[in-house]
């Protein structure tokens, strides 16, 4: 409650003396009296940074109409993202990096295309947070058009695959049943058969596929990223990929009809439930048998 | 009402007449059973069993056991237009079109999983307590048959849906299979009918799981209900319950009562699992090809001990004349399960030779008083467990975040270095308990209560425990190591049997030499007359309560 006094008398303060004040020779009169005022040449000084910025705001071109407006500005834009997030592993002209050791610092980018940089930058893998088995998903640093303008200028590097057209991520046009017979064939080594992931050797996996993206499994596939194959066109068609795309989405969807689905991780789940709580269940039953008939 | 009574009794009387039952009847239908929660562990294997048959008979109506191929156009979309199996085309149709099949489906494999477990547990029970020494023998073989019988069923069953998970199982069996040197390329071409996977497995694995198998196991069931009852139940001593006599509640009809509520109990819970949790979705699994082997390829929990010891196996092959002799599956697969079998079937045998006491015994061992025994079933447990783990390695790696590689030399190691580990500590543990039980007996109970005397000294008042609890720790026999007599006896003639004696002594030094024995008479009383006088004049202060 104090703290409200202070406030009201400046309130009251204020408004004494701008009810001294009449049009804009008040103003003037005002300016000219108080220009020797100790704030004075702070209130200069704002004015002008607002103005300053406010017209940069107004004037300056927008990344978004850049990126439409031309691919060469993009491609530019890209090489400089990526001297400043990619270049210290990559190499500025995304050659790679190999160090003194024989370790390969950053793998050259050549050749690898928009789609790789697209699943990489775009599912938050790179840039990476630090060496380990595998680079792991994260949040994503870049914007999409950031990330754009870095796959434009790997691109331009040289030749490689390209992000996935629309047509080839509308999963309603995809073949369920067909889908999850490629999938088995192909990927449930892996990803096991619904796509929930499983370990590869020293510390590196297969991810989990629920939830991600049809335009990152998509490009998943045609770049192959960490120890993952390539499938190109050749191998799975775009529309076999689409099949994919679709079975994984239809399976992530569909109702447990058996109950709790525990992880949908099959008999070591099973196996632990059926002890941990099946058995213990009917041991404290049995022990509660026992202790209400010795009282009887 | 009284006309159809005395109607009943007319009856009864004329059958009785006639083959004089109502004696035996009422000699057995008063049976005792004694009362613990722990020998109730059977009774759950039994009652999941009937469920299991109950369901199983369902199931039969509707699958068809055959690897004829059909084209998938059933009521599950995801799978339509889809080549497979008839048996998996049934299973999704008992799953999806028949009215409580998939209920019944889950009934019956956390049945089958429920059952395992409860045999495996019943039988870590009666090694815990002893129960399995003489005269129980016959009855331990018997309970190691059943537990390997369940083993056996559940497995075929697990295969017989001809899903991509039951499939790659039965491509390790073949594999396993065709290890072993000579006969294991035929063996598996009888079983399968020539090349794997062939299309005569289903139909064969179908009559050894709805036949063969169960009818063996109710055999074996039976037998081993008429040797319990014949034998009659061991129980815990304790004031009236001794050697010679079983203490507890008549058969009828106080025992049927609660045996038969404790099956509705055991069915119920199991129908509560198959109500609520998803057991082995096939559906998802999608039907077996055998070029497929997909990640998060597991066993049911009673295989996964094999699969562990398979997938930690260094790899290891030689060749004999040109033929591969691959120890790498050899070892793991079929020489893994007779290292484990062998010796539990003949653990009774093998302890009656360690201890050399042939006596029969109807009185339980707490686990404590026996701490050989105790420490070789827990390190037995850990070296199970280890395989356990190993069996769902990639499991475990995914869900802890680290190396796949780290959990398999862990387990590599550690099946070597725990288990002893594990009977070392949990022999100390025994002792430690033996020797607080003795301290318990020979000096009271603890109270709590501080006291300083006027001296300055502290000490802690102990209570003296009752006569019923001092009991309770006192009625186990003396166990002593057995003593392989002089060499050679008074004229100097050598005794022929010193050699084997000497041995036999040392086994019973093994198993008895460490154990902490109870007080003997003199040295309770002792205990009670000397060095207490401050003590039990304080104890005269107590307030009764803490007595």
């Amino acid at each position: 409650m104090p703290r409200s006094l202070p406030g009201r008398s400046r309130g009251s303060r204020i408004g004494q003396s701008s009810s001294g004040l009449n049009g804009g020779a008040s103003i003037g009169r005002l300016l000219s009296t108080r220009r020797r005022h100790p704030l004075a040449a702070i209130a200069v000084l704002v004015a002008v940074l607002f103005t300053a910025g406010g017209a940069y705001a107004a004037l300056a071109p927008t990344t978004s109409q850049n990126v439409q407006a031309a691919s060469s500005t993009q491609i530019d834009e890209g090489r400089q993202l990526f001297a400043i997030g990619c270049s210290s592993c990559h190499g500025l002209n995304g050659e790679g990096q190999i160090n003194d050791n024989g370790d390969v610092l950053g793998p050259s980018l050549i050749g690898v295309g928009a789609a790789a940089v697209d699943f990489q930058v775009g599912t938050g893998r790179m840039p990476l947070a630090a060496p380990s088995a595998q680079a792991e998903r994260k949040p994503v640093s870049y914007s999409q058009d950031q990330i754009d303008a870095m796959a434009a200028f790997v691109a331009s590097l040289a030749p490689g695959p390209d992000v996935p057209d629309e047509e080839y991520l509308d999963t309603s046009q995809g073949n369920v049943a067909r889908g999850g017979e490629l999938f088995r064939t192909n990927c449930s080594q892996c990803h096991n058969t619904t796509g929930q992931g499983g370990a590869l050797t020293m510390g590196q996996f297969a991810p989990n596929l629920t939830g991600v993206e049809p335009r990152h499994i998509y490009e998943a596939m045609i770049t192959g990223p960490q120890a993952m194959p390539v499938f190109n066109d050749q191998t799975v068609t775009p529309e076999d990929k689409r099949d994919i795309i679709a079975f994984l989405e239809s399976v992530q969807n569909e109702p447990d009809p058996g109950g709790l689905a525990i992880g949908r991780a099959g008999p070591v789940a099973e196996g632990l439930w059926a002890w941990l709580v099946g058995i213990g269940l009917l041991i404290g039953m049995a022990t509660w048998i026992v202790t209400r008939s010795s009282k009887a | 009402m009284s006309a159809i009574v005395n109607g009943a009794g007319k009856v009864v009387d004329f059958v009785d007449q006639r083959i004089t039952a109502s004696n035996w009847l009422k000699r057995n239908i008063r049976k005792v059973f004694p009362d613990h929660w722990s020998f109730l562990l059977g009774e759950i294997a039994l009652f999941s069993f009937i469920m299991i048959l109950l369901s199983g008979v369902f199931l039969t109506l509707w699958f068809k056991p055959t690897m004829a191929h059909v084209v998938y156009e059933g009521a599950y979309v995801p799978m339509r237009d889809v080549g497979m199996s008839e048996a998996y085309a049934s299973t999704l149709e008992i799953s999806f079109e028949v009215r409580g099949g998939l209920l019944m489906r889950q009934v019956h494999h956390w049945g089958a999983l429920i059952f395992l477990a409860a045999m495996s547990a019943h039988m870590l029970r009666v090694f815990f307590t002893g129960a399995f020494r003489k005269p129980r023998e016959i009855n331990w073989l018997i309970g190691v048959v059943l537990l390997v019988l369940g083993v056996a069923a559940g497995f075929t069953g697990y295969s017989l849906p001809d899903d991509l998970l039951s499939g790659t199982g039965l491509r390790i069996i073949e594999g396993g299979m065709l290890a072993i040197p000579i006969v294991g390329t035929y063996l598996s071409s009888f079983l399968f009918g020539g090349e794997y996977p062939g299309d005569d497995i289903i139909a064969r694995l179908y009559p050894m799981h709805i036949l063969l198998i169960p009818g063996l196991i109710l055999a074996l069931v039976t037998a081993h209900l008429m040797i319990l009852w014949y034998q009659k139940h061991t129980h815990w001593g304790g004031p009236g319950k001794t050697n010679t006599n079983v203490a507890g509640a008549p058969f009828y009809p106080i025992y049927v009562a609660k045996a038969g509520g404790f099956q509705f109990i055991v069915m119920g819970v199991i129908v509560l699992l198959a109500a609520t949790i998803q057991i082995n979705p096939v559906w998802l699994w999608g039907p077996y090809d055998p070029s497929v082997v997909s990640a998060g390829t597991q066993p049911d929990w009673y295989v996964g001990f094999l699969d562990g010891a398979l997938r930690v196996m260094p790899p290891w092959e030689f060749y004999i004349f040109d033929h591969p002799v691959t120890m790498s599956v050899l070892i793991p697969a079929i020489l893994l399960p007779g290292i484990i079998l062998t010796p539990l079937a003949l653990y009774p045998w093998l302890e009656q030779k360690a201890t050399g006491d042939t006596r029969e015994h109807h009185l339980l061992d707490r686990p404590r008083n026996v701490p050989v025994r105790t420490g070789i079933g827990v390190a037995f447990i850990v070296f199970y467990i280890l395989l356990w783990i190993a069996g769902g390695n990639d499991f475990f790696a995914t869900i802890l975040e680290i190396p796949v590689n780290w959990i398999t030399w862990f387990i590599r190691i550690g099946i070597f270095v725990l288990p002893p580990l594990a009977f070392f500590a949990t022999k100390r543990i025994c002792l430690g308990l033996q020797r607080r039980d003795r301290d318990k007996v020979m000096h009271g109970r603890e109270t709590g209560i501080v006291m300083v005397s006027p001296e300055g000294e502290f000490s802690e008042l102990h209570a003296p425990l009752s006569q019923a609890q001092a009991y309770q720790l006192t009625w186990h026999e003396r166990q002593l190591p057995s003593d392989p007599g002089p060499a050679t006896d008074a004229n100097g003639i050598p005794n022929p049997n010193y050699r084997s004696k000497r041995v036999q002594a040392r086994l019973s030094r093994f198993y008895f030499g460490d154990v902490v024995q109870k007080p003997t008479r003199e040295e309770l009383e002792s205990a009670h007359h000397d060095g207490h006088g401050a003590e039990s004049a304080h104890r005269d202060e107590l307030p009764s309560g803490q007595q």
